[in-house]
């Protein structure tokens, strides 16, 4: 089912008196496609949580509408909307066994929907048997590692067979392997019950690995949606490229005149049709080729080998990043011995961004 | 036994020393003085050894009257203050404005002297000479009957040693139950309410159980405290309990020893380790029901 939101705002009286007001969320319009899973990408208190619960119906909406499939579901509560969430803390209830907890939602069901105990249980194997977990069903939450108590608040999410499933920081409380396994494991359930998915996280990899779609938001306004890689390959701003991609994009002290992209004095790439200005630069790491003959000379620091490939670390006086992060292919040699090491730049991996708005400046 | 023990015993000689000479000590001369038939005090002999303290003491009125009056307040206090304390606590937290102040008010009276609060309670409730006292002056306001709380019919001060009890027990179970209250995580009952659970139904599945060790808590150390009522009973009838027909256990001790009849340490120490029986009996039985019913 998809989702449509319509100029929803949700505004915060400020802490201070006579402060601004804070907009949490900020006249989000968008629509999300039936079926797809979604990640609402976003550094810490972006207002990505906020919008979680207002389109769960935990918090109410100021203004603005949020519509389920045909029906405006803004001043409903939460179990009439048809949604499944799952905590960051997963908010297991300590004190029941797993079964118990995966059926606590069926349990408050009533009139029609009201169900038997046997069905309940049946339903319950179900959704334990979809996150793998059928062999915990007695023990409680407390006996079970972080990843299992992760299964378990999906089978209870999902138990209700709800219309939308909302994860908020799924994975943040796991470690480094079960998060990858973890993520795997939600994008595989996710496909299997095609349930429309929206999950909140701060870690780009996260998103950009399992979303279908990404969300960029910074302060309570959505910065870009689009399928990763295309908001990967075309950032609208600096914000975006900056929070897409890791190791992070290099950003340098630039500047366009008569048609050709300087970076302290050399000029780096033409940049044919652009307004002469002084500019951001953002190359991404993998942007760089080792040339001895390039116009971008960097004063070389050291060298990281991962294997595959090499990043090569230096640093420019124009570069607004502590270091300079370039990713070779392994099968360059780098001259380890100079002190200076040069490239050139791949063009579709440069982004120019206005001075002042730091909005794109497309060529 | 090497030198890193030696070490740890050293550093706890001290409160063992102590408690040694005022906690075991007495513990075990009070058992023994129990089963010291005729006890004399100022010669220190007795006739010999024997359970007729016990028998004395169980065919005593007053012990009798004491026992009944005890248990009364307990079954009575008990539950009644918990269950007071928590529909307190939950309406404390559910307010935003002026919660700090009514948590304030509702914790004075522990801060507040029992005699205190005894004068206090001979204001509402006793006769003078001037006037009936704050409640019979509504009875009566209403068309009733004024009643002698202080020296009028047991139930009427069986009610006020009731009321007492319960309003001197009552902030510290509130204390703790919205403090208890205040530390579920608000996660749980997100949860919930995502699910659509009904307030009745959060408050039996969710909150009970996660508040249950501090409500198990106060159950345990109100039974306790109310065994060992006193002071309570003393501040609304003064010393004569016996008189009054409001003593307790402990009262019983303490007459026994120093009151009107006093000067009989071997009976007192026969209704010490039966209050002792009786106490550690019910703290036994609370254990291992909470084991049922309590999460931690």
């Amino acid at each position: 089912m998809k989702i449509v939101l319509d100029h929803l705002t949700k505004r915060y009286p400020s802490l201070k008196k006579g402060g601004p007001d804070v907009y949490a969320v900020n006249d989000f319009t968008f629509e999300i496609p039936d079926g797809k899973l979604i990640g609402l990408l976003g550094p810490s208190g972006c207002g990505k949580s906020t919008c979680l619960n207002l389109i769960c119906g935990l918090t109410r909406a100021t203004s603005g509408k949020i519509i389920f499939g045909d029906d405006d579901v803004t001043d409903l509560p939460p179990e009439v909307r048809g949604v499944g969430m799952v905590f960051q803390n997963y908010a297991l209830y300590p004190h029941l066994t797993v079964r118990q907890n995966i059926m606590f939602p069926l349990e408050n069901l009533k009139g029609k929907d009201k169900m038997t105990k046997e069905a309940m249980m049946a339903k319950a194997e179900e959704a334990a048997g979809l996150v793998q977990i059928n062999e915990l069903m007695d023990r409680k939450p407390s006996e079970l590692s972080g990843g299992q108590q992760q299964r378990v608040a999906i089978a209870r999410a999902l138990v209700k067979t709800p219309r939308v499933l909302l994860l908020d920081e799924p994975l943040s409380n796991l470690d480094a392997r079960l998060r990858l396994q973890t993520r795997e494991e939600i994008r595989r359930i996710q496909t299997e019950t095609k349930v429309t998915t929206i999950f909140v996280t701060h870690d780009q990899e996260e998103a950009m690995s399992i979303s279908d779609y990404i969300f960029v938001m910074k302060s309570g306004v959505i910065q870009q949606i689009g399928k990763p890689q295309e908001v990967y390959d075309d950032p609208v701003n600096l914000f975006v490229a900056k929070f897409l991609g890791t190791p992070q994009i290099n950003v340098f002290d630039g500047e366009v005149n008569n048609g050709k992209l300087y970076i302290g004095g050399e000029a780096v790439l033409p940049m044919p049709g652009v307004q002469s200005q002084p500019v951001h630069v953002g190359i991404r790491p993998e942007g760089f080729i080792l040339d001895e003959k390039g116009p971008l000379c960097c004063d070389f620091r050291a060298l990281e080998v991962m294997g595959r490939d090499i990043s090569v670390v230096s640093g420019h006086k124009n570069c607004q990043n502590v270091a300079i992060r370039s990713i070779i292919d392994a099968d360059n040699k780098v001259d380890t011995s100079s002190p200076t090491v040069r490239f050139s730049l791949k063009p579709h991996k440069v982004f120019i961004f206005n001075k002042e708005t730091e909005e794109r400046i497309r060529v | 036994m090497d030198y890193k023990s030696n070490k740890a015993w050293l550093y706890l000689l001290p409160a063992i020393a102590f408690l040694a000479v005022f906690m075991v000590y007495p513990l075990i001369d009070v058992f023994i003085y129990s089963f010291e038939e005729g006890y004399n005090s100022a010669s220190q002999t007795s006739f010999g050894i024997g359970a007729y303290n016990y028998s004395y003491v169980l065919h005593d009125p007053y012990f009798m009257q004491a026992l009944k009056n005890t248990f009364l307040l307990v079954i009575i206090t008990v539950p009644l203050s918990t269950a007071l304390a928590l529909v307190i606590s939950l309406a404390l937290s559910s307010i935003t404005k002026l919660k700090e102040l009514f948590q304030t008010v509702y914790f004075l009276p522990y801060v507040t002297n029992t005699l205190a609060v005894g004068l206090v309670f001979m204001v509402l409730f006793q006769k003078t000479a001037y006037s009936d006292g704050m409640i019979n002056m509504m009875i009566n306001f209403f068309g009733g009957e004024s009643v002698d709380f202080i020296d009028g019919p047991y139930w009427a001060k069986m009610f006020v040693l009731c009321l007492y009890t319960i309003w001197i027990v009552m902030p510290f179970k509130i204390l703790l139950l919205t403090s208890a209250l205040a530390s579920v995580r608000q996660d749980y009952y997100n949860a919930a309410k995502v699910d659509g659970t009904s307030r009745f139904r959060i408050f039996w599945r969710i909150t009970l159980p996660m508040i249950s060790p501090t409500i198990f808590y106060l159950v345990i150390t109100g039974f306790i405290g109310a065994f060992k009522a006193y002071s309570d009973a003393v501040a609304l009838f003064g010393t004569d309990l016996n008189a009054a027909g409001m003593n307790t256990i402990v009262g019983y001790v303490y007459d026994m020893l120093y009151g009107d009849s006093g000067g009989y340490p071997s009976y007192a120490s026969a209704a010490a380790i039966i209050l002792f029986a009786i106490v550690l009996t019910i703290t036994t039985i609370n254990l291992l029901v909470s084991k049922k019913h309590v999460h931690y």
